[in-house]
């Protein structure tokens, strides 16, 4: 399955969830497939999604806050594993869209091709971790996800966007901001 | 100024969301918060989450040594300044005026001018000045402005 219909079906299965959605194709496919305020585009600062809903979960416990990361974004701030085992945030779903490749700059590799970031989270302490893709539907798997106790790691193997077109976010960042606190 | 002080001052203006990664002139201050503090493994890492939680309606401040600027600039430029999503930043001076290990020279030499260049206001402080440069920078916070301090040795005991 692509990301983008990954995506989609996710985002049909979130309901009063907040969603920060990591840069790149992740955050376009979320907008394009099914904007809403409680959706968090990130533009920049590629690896923090997860900071940022780590952030969220400690800072309102009432809030479910589900992260929509990549391979090339939790690679680059891996550390954040342990910091979710460690705080153990109970409202926190951390779902990994892993197509092995930094997609919206060309589709150049990742390293997760040869690496498991699932036994990462685990190796980190996460408990309740799961995998999706191929034969696995993924948007069940968020559903299960979902109904756990959190903190969960879901890894979701996705894909190519064959186009290697998305259009962009068209709000501009401080909405973004705004209505994502207001809502 | 104390750090039991500082934590005082930082909670009398609405500050409620502690994290950062440490350095030995912060020691004082990150030992006051105690559980009010979470330990971040990055400074960049750090700023998001403080962003995250202000996004759920709390007020953060980052603790974090000048060497962290560096990992920093991408999140304060690519993030907060651009989404106005504010932070309180105490950032420990290393290497200020040359005098310090080797590695903190270079950006005990520019990081006041790199907070500047990118468009983030800064106050450089020794301790008695601290409660006027809060005071200022929380002006700016209130208007959804990353904003600094900087803390030179001894300034907070």
């Amino acid at each position: 399955m692509i990301m983008r219909d990954a995506i989609a079906g996710l985002l049909s299965a979130v309901k009063e969830e907040y969603v920060v959605c990591a840069n790149g194709f992740i955050s376009r496919d979320a907008f394009n497939a099914k904007d809403r305020p409680r959706n968090f585009y990130m533009l920049g600062s590629m690896g923090q999604a997860s900071s940022i809903g780590l952030g969220l979960a400690v800072a309102d416990p009432r809030k479910k806050v589900v992260v929509l990361d990549g391979d090339g974004n939790l690679l680059m701030n891996l550390g954040i594993l342990a910091m979710i085992a460690k705080i153990s945030p109970k409202n926190l779903v951390h779902v990994v869209l892993d197509n092995e490749c930094y997609d919206s700059t060309g589709g150049q590799p990742t390293i997760s091709s040869s690496i498991d970031l699932a036994e990462a989270a685990r190796g980190c302490g996460i408990k309740n971790v799961m995998k999706a893709g191929g034969a696995a539907d993924i948007t069940a798997a968020f559903r299960e996800c979902l109904a756990k106790e959190g903190p969960v790691f879901l890894l979701a193997k996705v894909g190519r966007d064959p186009s290697g077109k998305v259009p962009r976010v068209d709000i501009a960042p401080p909405q973004i901001a705004e209505r994502f606190k207001k809502a | 100024m104390k750090a039991k002080e500082l934590k005082e001052s930082l909670e009398k203006s609405g500050y409620d969301f502690f994290t950062g990664v440490p350095c030995s002139l912060l020691g004082g201050i990150i030992r006051e918060l105690g559980d009010g503090y979470i330990p971040s493994v990055r400074e960049d890492t750090a700023l998001g989450l403080a962003a995250g939680a202000y996004l759920g309606g709390r007020k953060p401040c980052v603790f974090m040594q000048n060497s962290g600027i560096g990992y920093s600039l991408n999140v304060l430029t690519s993030l907060n300044l651009i989404y106005d999503i504010p932070a309180l930043l105490i950032i420990s001076f290393r290497g200020f005026e040359g005098k310090d290990a080797p590695e903190h020279i270079i950006m005990g030499r520019h990081c006041v001018e790199l907070m500047e260049a990118v468009g983030i206001s800064s106050k450089v402080c020794g301790g008695t000045d601290i409660g006027a440069a809060l005071a200022e920078a929380d002006a700016l916070v209130k208007d959804g402005k990353p904003c600094a301090i900087f803390i030179k040795e001894g300034a907070v005991s």
